[in-house]
This record gives C-alpha cells, structure tokens and sequence, in this order.
C-alpha cells in the first residue's frame, strides 16, 4: 500500500518526503566543507605520512629510506638544538599565563579605567606578526628604543648587550616579543571566566568578612584552574610550533631556529622534504600527546566544581534556595 | 573624602597598587608602538639626529606615509587583501554555519567520523602541512591566483565550525520543528528562519576570521608570489631589504597596517573580546 503511495507522488511531493529531503540537505551542505577539508587537510596530511618514509625533494620522488628520516630528527643537530630553543618559549609561555593571572586578578576587583587597561594590554594580540616583527626589529636594535630607555635610567650603552646578537640572550629578547602579543589575550580569556563567577559567591564571601585574598584562593581560582591547566599543556606544544618571533625578526639566525623555522628551512631552503614530513609528523604526535594528556587529566582530576554541569546546577540551586529562604526570613521578621 | 574615611589602610595601599601595576603594564604595552608612531612622523634628518623617544617636530610630516604606501605598491594591496577578506568571509559563514547545522540537529551514519575528522585536523598544524599542501596547490593549478588562497583560506576553518556549532546548542528544536509543521524544507528552515538568528556568531567569527585572514601571510607568502597579487602583510615584508635602517618609513608602513585593524578594535572590542572566550571553549 505505502509503495504505491509513494509511486504516485509528483517530484515536488517526493522532494517534501521528509526522509528524502532529510538526506539531501545533509549532502548539500556537507559536500563543499568536506571536499575542502580532504583536499586541504587529509590528503596533505596523508602524503605528508607518507614523503616521511622517503628521502625526496619537491619534485624528485626519490627513494624509500625507511624510518631513516625519524632517526635523523632526533639526532641532527640542528633539529635537536631546536628542542631545546623551544624550552625557552615553554619558559615564556609560564611567565606569560602568570602574568596574565596576576593582571586579570588585579582587574576582578573594582579600578577605575578597567576598559582602557584591558584594551591596551591586548590590543598588541591583533597586530600582525610581520608588523610586530618590524616594531621589535626597531626596539631591540642597537642604539635604539630599549637602549635609548636604559639609558635614560642610567645604564652605558657599553652594557648593554645586543639584544639580537648575542647568543646567552637573544631567545629571551624573542619570547619576551611573543609575551609582550599574547599576556593580554590570556588575561581576557583569564578575565572571563572570573567575571562569570556567580555574584552570590562574592556577596557570601563578604558577609562572612573574607578580604581580598581569601577571595582569590576559594573564589577566583577555583573558578579558573581549569582554564590555567588547560593553557599550560597548550603552552608545551604551543612552545614546539613557535614560529612568528624567529621568522621574522631574525630568520632563525643566531641560534633562534625553532622547532618550526627549521623544518621550514630544511622543506624550502634545503629540499629535504622527507625529513621535514618527519618533523611534522613528530610534532603532530606530541600534540596528540598532550590532548590526550589534558583530556585525561580532566577526567581524573577535576572531578568537582564547574566542570561537571550537574553538581554546578546543583550548587547553584541550593544557594538559591539558601538566598529565598533569608529573603523570606528578612519580610518575616518586621512583623 | 568621607568615602576615604570608611577605606581601610590595607585597602587604600591595594588600590595604590592596582593601579601602579594596571598602567604600567599598559605603559609597557604600548610603548613599542608609540615609538614607532613618532617615528613615522620625522623627516630623514631629524630621525637622524634626534633620540626616538623625541617627539617628532611637525606631527603634520605624511611623507613618509607617502613614501610607504607608494613604494609597497600598497594600494593594490589593500585591494587584494579587502577581495581576499569579503570572499573568504562570506564563504566560510556560510560553509561553517551549514556544516554546524547539520552536525547540530540531524544524525546520520557517519556523523561521529566527521566530528572526528574535523577535531582530529584542529590538532594538525597548519605551517607543518603546507610542504604538502603546496604539492596540490601546484598540481591543481592555484599557485598566483587570488581564488587559489581564496579556496585554501576557506579550507581551514575549524574554530568558525566551533562556534557555530556552541550557538546551535543553544537555538531550540522546536523552532524547527514548527517550521515543518508550517510546512517549511529544511533548507528554508535554516535560510530564512535559524540563519537570522545566528547573527551574533556570525559576528564574533567574522572579526575572529578577518583579524587572522588580514594578518597571514606565511600561505600569502607561498601562493600568492606576482607582486600584484600581494596582500598588506606580504607588502609590508617587502621593506625588509630595501629601506634596511630607515626606520621611519618602515614605521610609517607598519602604521599603515594597524590602523584598519586598531579601527575595527575600537568599534568591535566587546564582540572580540566575547569571541575569544567563545573560541577557548573548544578545548
């Protein structure tokens, strides 16, 4: 019976037939974003697999070399050395979430001109990494803006290192370049989830005369731990892809190569594409790593409290059962 | 005053340090680039003999301005980057809004393997993938034209997905579900009745996006290498050779591009700021 119905139905009555239309809809909207995701994505990332077994350059296909590129990124110097250039912006990456803690910390309790802080500590986030090279060019140089601004505070220019030059300091002088764009993005990130702290909590706090610091060690902290645990594990593969600071300020010259500029040196410069595929492929497998670290950790560890919504709802209804009931006790009490 | 009175001692000194810490970060800040801004003002002479941190003498001297824009060809820069922005834009609103809408209210067979699919490529990262990715750009012949990184801009976009996808949770079925009722397709359910609706994440992930779109230039870099094809920040990379110490118009040039950017931080900063939590979610 239900087939013959069906057979009857003219085209424009089959395209409203739900389950008909229910799958063209999922096809029709899918079928651009996917196609763009395999073609700019997988298929990439599947040759990219597979260049890594291979000892090739761009357009040579080369030979198959075995596991020989996987070998000689842990034992070639220079991809080696880039390990350890990357703990420095590991370093970087801790002082910059303290930083950003400390601030967003500062502005959770009232200040006057909040809104023009926040917005000249992050505004260094939006501008572009080649700019943002330029302008650090011009403040490290010698003689210049950071020279010039010791100098005023007394220091001779003999002193003075070369910010850029020097090997014992020129990583910092680079980190501190990508602390200096990113502490204020941190600390918004920072400043939201502690402005999203029930307002009960703070009011509760007060009555029971908690001053500043105990507000921020059982009431703001709390309230974002999991975004600073969050931070610090991005912050480890964070470290292995920076890239922008040595790029563009001083070419990965000097010792500054990080993991990233180096591979893009070998893949571009050198031709050695297999062992960059290799590095990629390393770095990929340490992310995985630390995702599959964080979401563990989150199961694990943070078991209470905002991450899991239910006891949240929870607590949040027993407060505000708490809160009618003194209301109720307040319109009570007169009569 | 009488305000002050009530204040304890240990509150008066926290004030005074919130505020010693909160404008000297921001003094910190923006020092590096205020000092380019009085550079870009002075003439060669006067870059030469004064200290940077001087003022410039006439904040009236745009030569170097002149000088930055013309020599960096920056005009058909800006034209390139503004047609790369508006293509990009509105495709990649449309495919990240249709894809979250179908990830969001129908399941299918499959539907887990795409979520993957998408999460798992969050994790790939991006400069580590274009060796290969250049391999098929050069193959599909998209290498020097504009709709080349036009397609491989729209190609990456997982955190508009995210954020299309958080803002669907919270759109509720029964809207639909009445619209099918009325007797409406599912693709007048999305275009004319949850689409509209959408505006704030359409918002929040065009500046996400157009701030990272005008900014890159590592794939402008490698696909769009015909110097009319140039987008600003590439156009900007060019003054490294050239003007090698000449501070002035380099700054002058860097100005240049922060200043659309610093424009539409003061409209949008409220939308920026609430897209970047928006976007952090995702972890």
């Amino acid at each position: 019976m239900n087939a013959i119905v069906a057979e009857q139905k003219s085209p424009l009555q089959f395209f409203h037939d739900g389950r008909v239309q229910r799958k063209l809809v999922i096809f029709c909207f899918m079928i651009l974003p996917m196609a763009l995701l395999i073609v700019f994505t997988y298929v990439p990332f599947i040759k990219m697999i597979q260049f890594s077994f291979y000892d090739r350059t761009y357009l040579d296909s080369g030979k198959f070399v075995g596991l020989k590129n996987y070998l000689e990124v842990f034992t070639r110097s220079e991809c080696f050395g880039s390990l350890a250039v990357s703990l420095y912006y590991m370093g970087g990456a801790v002082v910059q979430l303290g930083l950003a803690l400390f601030f967003a910390s500062l502005m959770v309790f009232k200040v006057k001109g909040a809104g023009v802080y926040k917005a000249c500590m992050f505004f260094p986030y939006l501008i572009c990494g080649i700019a943002v090279g330029f302008i650090f060019k011009f403040f490290y140089s010698r003689g210049y803006v950071l020279d010039t601004i010791l100098m005023m505070f007394g220091m001779d220019l003999e002193d003075i290192p070369y910010w850029l030059q020097n090997q014992s300091i020129n990583n910092i002088s680079l980190v501190a370049t990508s602390v200096w764009r990113y502490t204020g993005q941190n600390m918004v990130l920072f400043l939201g989830a502690m402005m999203s702290v029930d307002n009960d909590l703070y009011e509760a706090a007060d009555l029971d005369g908690a001053g500043k610091w105990q507000k921020f060690r059982y009431i703001i902290l709390p309230s974002i731990k999991t975004i600073i645990v969050l931070n610090l594990i991005l912050s480890i593969s964070g470290s292995l892809s920076a890239f922008e600071p040595p790029y563009v300020i001083t070419n990965g010259t000097m010792g500054t190569g990080t993991y990233f500029v180096i591979m893009n040196r070998l893949a571009h410069e050198n031709q050695k594409v297999g062992l960059a595929c290799a590095m990629a492929i390393v770095l990929l497998a340490i992310i995985v790593l630390c995702t599959v670290a964080q979401k563990l950790f989150f199961k694990y560890v943070f078991t209470d409290g905002a991450d899991d919504p239910e006891a949240a709802a929870e607590a949040k209804r027993q407060r505000k059962a708490a809160k009618a009931a003194r209301k109720q006790k307040k319109e009570v009490a007169p009569v | 005053m009488s305000k002050l009175k009530h204040m304890k001692l240990g509150d008066i000194l926290f004030s005074i340090f919130q505020y010693v810490m909160l404008i000297g970060a921001s003094i910190i800040a923006l020092v590096p680039v205020v000092v380019c801004v009085f550079t870009a003002f002075k003439t060669n002479d006067e870059y030469a003999a004064t200290s940077v941190l001087d003022f410039p003498e006439h904040w009236t001297y745009l030569e170097n301005f002149v000088v930055a824009f013309t020599k960096a060809n920056m005009g058909r820069c800006f034209l390139n980057t503004g047609i790369v922005l508006v293509v990009v834009l509105t495709l990649s609103i449309l495919f990240s809004s249709m894809l979250a809408y179908i990830l969001n209210r129908f399941r299918f067979p499959g539907h887990g393997l795409i979520d993957n699919l998408f999460t798992f490529a969050s994790l790939i990262p991006g400069i580590a993938t274009q060796v290969t990715v250049y391999q098929i750009m050069y193959s599909l012949g998209l290498i020097n034209h504009l709709y080349g990184y036009i397609i491989v801009l729209c190609g990456t976009d997982i955190i508009s997905i995210y954020i299309f996808l958080q803002f669907f949770e919270n759109l509720p079925t029964s809207l639909d579900e009445s619209a099918i009722l009325d007797g409406c397709t599912y693709f007048g359910i999305f275009f004319k009745i949850l689409f509209p609706l959408l505006k704030p994440a359409i918002v929040t992930s065009c500046i996400l996006k157009g701030v990272s779109v005008y900014n890159e230039y590592y794939m402008s870099n490698l696909y769009l290498q015909n110097a009319n094809l140039k987008t600003i920040s590439t156009a900007l990379y060019t003054f490294t050779g050239p003007y090698g110490n000449q501070y002035n118009y380099i700054c002058a040039g860097v100005l240049i591009t922060i200043i659309p950017i610093l424009i539409v931080f003061l409209l949008c900063q409220k939308q920026i700021y609430g897209g970047l939590a928006a976007g952090a979610v995702k972890g």
